[in-house]
């Protein structure tokens, strides 16, 4: 009886952790080799052939394509540097400099990978028609209403996310260090 | 005491097995992976344009806005494939993915480096097949191997502006995804 007991205890604690762990790793998209610069991760290595069983499994379940390694490289963003979560209620500003690439695109998502509804039908930029200072510099500000310069409207949804896709880039497995690339910051303003 | 340390003890390891196994079967097993969405939407061995993501229906999760994509979905079974996509303005980009979609080959219009990006797709055995003239294995026509017989041919081409679209969307039009034997 007690080890009937102890059997079944077994079993159903091993389902327990081995479900959970599945579950956990492919939802909150944990994969190695991940490169991070300030808010931005990117898992190069999902590209190729050298891709791990874990972004394997987490693409299997969310249905994308990830960008293959000689296409381009995309970088997503889900809190801004100082951590806080993107939230479409508040202000983020997103400036300074992006690595080397013959184009860039910045878009704005759900959690789930869809565009977000808004007004004026924006969902990003790319790098040919963003507005740029003198300096060759950018600020793009996301926010629920209507701002002047390059203003990506988030739709003053709960929870957005970010991906920033470099087209024809050298940044990819071998890149280490921030010197290489060097992504915009993303900073809160003021929430409503 | 002892005894469920021990039971305890079997379940974190009969757990991480759980675990492993179904990683590892999660590909297999997926049925909304990007190739299961596409197969009602696509004929096999036939290029068309994918509908643009918009907020109320994208075909895949996270979709480049400002890309247009056509989608090739290949079966090798019936012998090799020819693809011809002519280049867009700014950029147009092949990624070549297995059932799985794991993207196994990726190759952009400056490396193609012509007015168009021509390349075969066959299997290992198939490209073994070849008869090994000069003039068939010469490095003109790009031959690519497949390591699985069925899988994807994703073409993206870049409106760099979203008033180029239309644009870009009749360059994409003009690209051929066909069963041929390398010439």
């Amino acid at each position: 009886m007690r080890l009937l007991f102890g059997s079944f205890f077994t079993l159903m604690l091993a389902a327990a952790i081995g479900l959970g762990a599945t579950w956990f790793t492919t939802t909150r998209g944990v994969a190695f080799g991940s490169l991070t610069i300030g808010a931005w991760k990117s898992w190069p290595k999902s590209g190729s052939t050298d891709i791990d069983p874990y972004a394997r499994a987490a693409i299997a379940r969310t249905g994308e394509l990830p960008l293959g390694m000689g296409d381009g490289v995309a970088f997503y963003a889900r809190t801004d540097d100082a951590g806080n979560n993107l939230d479409g209620r508040c202000t983020f500003t997103i400036s300074g400099m992006t690595p080397a690439a013959r184009y860039w695109t910045l878009a704005l998502y759900d959690p789930d990978g869809r565009l977000v509804a808004n007004a004026i039908d924006r969902h990003g930029f790319t790098s040919a028609e963003i507005i740029r200072d003198a300096e060759g510099r950018f600020a793009i500000s996301v926010a629920p209403r209507a701002r002047p310069g390059n203003w990506l409207p988030s739709g003053g949804i709960e929870r957005f996310v970010l991906v920033w896709r470099l087209y024809d880039t050298p940044i990819g497995v071998a890149t280490r260090t921030t010197k290489e690339g060097p992504m915009p910051a993303v900073a809160r303003k003021a929430c409503t | 005491m002892i005894r469920w340390l021990l039971w305890i003890f079997g379940a974190i390891l009969l757990g991480g097995i759980v675990h492993l196994s179904t990683v590892l079967a999660m590909p297999k097993a997926a049925t909304q992976d990007a190739y299961s969405r596409l197969v009602p939407l696509t004929p096999v061995n036939a290029m068309v344009p994918l509908a643009a993501p918009t907020a109320d229906a994208s075909i895949m999760p996270f979709m480049d806005p400002a890309f247009s994509a056509a989608v090739c979905r290949y079966d090798l079974s019936g012998g090799s494939i020819k693809l011809n996509a002519p280049l867009s303005q700014a950029y147009t980009s092949v990624t070549f993915y297995t059932r799985n979609s794991v993207a196994y080959y990726a190759i952009d219009d400056r490396a193609a480096g012509r007015r168009a990006i021509e390349l075969d797709l066959m299997t290992p055995e198939q490209h073994a097949d070849l008869p090994e003239e000069e003039d068939v294995t010469a490095a003109d026509r790009l031959i690519i191997e497949s390591p699985t017989a069925t899988g994807l041919i994703v073409l993206r081409a870049l409106a760099p502006e979203p008033a180029m679209m239309p644009m870009v969307r009749r360059a994409l039009a003009n690209a051929q995804c066909r069963i041929g034997p390398v010439q």
